[in-house]
């Protein structure tokens, strides 16, 4: 069987749950071999087997992590040359889509990003303007190289060998060029992240000021959920900038998404509005959120949103 | 200091966007073009790191006739300069060709730095900044929401990272792109608006910048989309107003859809 490339998100060795839907969705179109880069192999190599991966192509070289993008794109080139796979998958982040690009340069290959799905033949579902199209489309030329956003495909287990071997890379000038000097990580909890959770609940500018946050984190938490932010409120300073949905933020698409005091600005809609279900609380029951809206509540959140996260919490006990 | 920056007309963000059925491309006929909303924090920081160093500001656009209202927006914010590419046998290029002709057209022009918009909001792949970087062999620096050029060769940024930012840094020339966190993009003024009218802007063809036709365009795309369809409309939902018990009636629907 043709072999899929997956190239694995993980931090420190920690595999995402995103790496486990792509090698289960490679499975489904030939034989995944995982690519790691970076330290932390020896706690993932376990669940990248038990998730389908034939094959673990282990690059632990710091100028792989130390560069912009660059570098990865390299090796996963070198890899497309000497293993002449099927596919290669990579997520549908910032990131990821930035070393599918770069990659398609190199390997003379078409890219498509942010399938939603893809089919044994390759076909890749996207689905674009805001949600409102529905596009199969097809690499005609190279290896295709697809980036597959979040939350795609359900991760399932199906071990395999995860033989591993050692790949290196000789780094061209070019992959260097661009040093990462310091990272500077912000406030993070123990949340999950936003772009993979199933469930998220948001605030907007209705949330009143760092202090209202408090309430949309409280029921975050009573959910499992990961807290999103609409750009007012992030650019105000109430939230931290990682956390905003929308056209410049993440692109989220959770089982459940919920608006608390968002007025549903097309930029913010652009990042959200593939939620399968999405619940809004606003007090103008003109906002255009409510356009999206399943479950709508014309409310003040500050009575509203208490009271949810209490319900839930007694439902739950 | 010698700064391009890269601009694209796109639908009005509040228009509704089709495919044409012919050529599976956006149809850019029926719809209001504009300049892409990233690309006028990319332009505003040209502009700084410009007037700070006493740089020039070329403002390039790939696309059809109607591209011009893009460029000439920026040459009112005041860039100095404006290039259009502009060929028949462009319409329909996928990312690598676009990349390609972007990056044929910048070689040779000595830019110390190409500035990006993070992502357009009609095709939204936000992959063109790392594509010219790759081609053009220089660093990428992309998704910045502050950059330092003091104009003495070296390049600083803040690149936005899931976590956080990283601190980058690297050599001219270099590709950047920008997130809107960066600056609050200026008005054209009306005397900028005046002054845009008398910039020149060169047009270029494919011809000119020695790209072949067969490399570009539609016919030359190494993806294509196959089929395509309106997704199933969102059912209305259920709005009801609060009159004291809201919370409870969202749990109810929670607990009826099972996510409690
Ligand atoms: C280039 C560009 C990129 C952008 N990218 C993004 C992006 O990625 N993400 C994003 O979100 N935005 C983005 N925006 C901004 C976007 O246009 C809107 O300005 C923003 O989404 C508005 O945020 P909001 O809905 O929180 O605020 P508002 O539009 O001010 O809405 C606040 C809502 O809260 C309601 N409200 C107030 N008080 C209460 C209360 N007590 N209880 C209940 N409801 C209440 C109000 O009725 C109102 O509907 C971008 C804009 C530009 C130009
Ligand atoms: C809905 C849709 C889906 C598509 N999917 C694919 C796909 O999967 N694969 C594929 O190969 N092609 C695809 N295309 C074609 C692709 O959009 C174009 O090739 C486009 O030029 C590049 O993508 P982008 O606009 O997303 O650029 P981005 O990478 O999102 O743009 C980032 C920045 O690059 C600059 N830029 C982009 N285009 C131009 C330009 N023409 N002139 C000057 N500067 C520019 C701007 O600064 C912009 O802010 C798609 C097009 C549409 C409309």
């Amino acid at each position: 069987m043709a072999e899929i490339l997956v190239l694995v998100d993980h931090v420190d060795g920690s595999v995402k749950k995103t790496a486990l839907e792509l090698l289960t969705l490679a499975r489904s179109l030939g034989e995944p071999s995982a690519v790691f880069v970076g330290g932390g192999i020896d706690s993932a190599a376990a669940t990248l087997a038990e998730y389908g991966a034939v094959n673990i192509y282990v690059a632990d070289d710091a100028a792989l992590t130390g560069h912009v993008v660059a570098p990865k794109a390299e090796l996963l080139a070198q890899l497309v040359a000497e293993k002449s796979p099927a596919a290669v998958l990579i997520t549908s982040s910032a990131e990821g889509k930035e070393i599918a690009g770069r990659l398609a340069v190199k390997a003379g290959s078409g890219v498509i990003t942010d399938a939603v799905a893809v089919s044994a033949d390759l076909v890749a579902t996207q689905s674009i303007f805001g949600g409102s199209t529905i596009v199969q489309s097809k690499v005609t030329t190279g290896t295709p190289v697809i980036t597959v956003r979040p939350n795609s495909t359900a991760p399932e287990a199906a071990p395999a060998a995860g033989a591993r071997s050692d790949v290196s890379v000789a780094l061209s000038p070019v992959a260097t060029a661009a040093k990462i000097v310091d990272r500077v990580e912000e406030a993070k909890g123990a949340r999950p992240e936003l772009s993979e959770a199933a469930v998220v609940v948001s605030g907007g500018r209705g949330v009143g000021g760092p202090e209202g946050f408090e309430v949309i984190e409280k029921l975050a938490d009573s959910l499992g959920a990961a807290v999103g932010a609409s750009r007012a409120a992030t650019d105000a300073g109430w939230y931290p900038h990682q956390y905003q949905v929308g056209q410049t933020g993440k692109t989220v698409s959770p089982q459940l998404y919920i608006a608390n005091g968002i007025s549903g600005a097309i930029q913010h809609r652009a990042g959200m509005q593939t939620s399968k279900t999405i619940i809004v609380v606003n007090k103008d029951p003109e906002a255009p959120i409510f356009e999206l809206a399943d479950y709508g509540v014309v409310g003040d959140l500050f009575e509203v949103v208490p009271q949810l996260t209490d319900e839930i919490g007694k439902r739950k006990a | 200091m010698k700064i391009v920056v890269c601009v694209k007309q796109v639908p009005d963000t509040w228009s509704e966007k089709k495919l044409d059925p012919t050529t599976k491309t956006l149809d850019r006929d029926s719809v209001d073009g504009v300049m892409n909303e990233l690309d006028e924090y990319a332009v505003e920081e040209a502009l700084k790191i410009a007037e700070a160093t006493s740089g020039e500001v070329t403002v390039l656009s790939m696309g059809p006739a109607q591209s011009t209202e893009t460029i000439r927006k920026a040459l009112s914010m005041g860039a100095d300069a404006g290039i259009h590419i502009l060929d028949d046998g462009l319409a329909g290029s996928d990312a690598i060709a676009t990349s390609l002709a972007i990056s044929k057209v910048l070689e040779g022009r000595g830019a110390d730095l190409i500035i990006f918009g993070s992502e357009s909001t009609d095709a939204r792949m936000s992959v063109i900044p790392a594509m010219v970087a790759e081609r053009l062999g220089v660093a990428q620096l992309t998704f910045a929401n502050k950059v330092e050029a003091p104009g003495d060769g070296s390049v600083k940024i803040h690149r936005l990272t899931d976590y956080g930012y990283d601190v980058v840094e690297a050599s001219t020339p270099a590709v950047i792109s920008v997130v809107e966190k960066i600056n609050e993009p200026r008005y054209p003024s009306f005397k900028g608006i005046m002054a845009a009218k008398k910039k020149p802007v060169e047009t270029i063809t494919l011809a000119d910048a020695g790209i072949e036709a067969a490399t570009v365009g539609l016919g030359a795309a190494w993806s294509e989309v196959a089929e395509f369809a309106a997704a199933p409309a969102r059912a209305a939902g259920t709005i009801v107003t609060d009159e004291g018990n809201g919370g409870v009636k969202i749990a109810d629907y929670l607990s009826e859809q099972k996510f409690i």
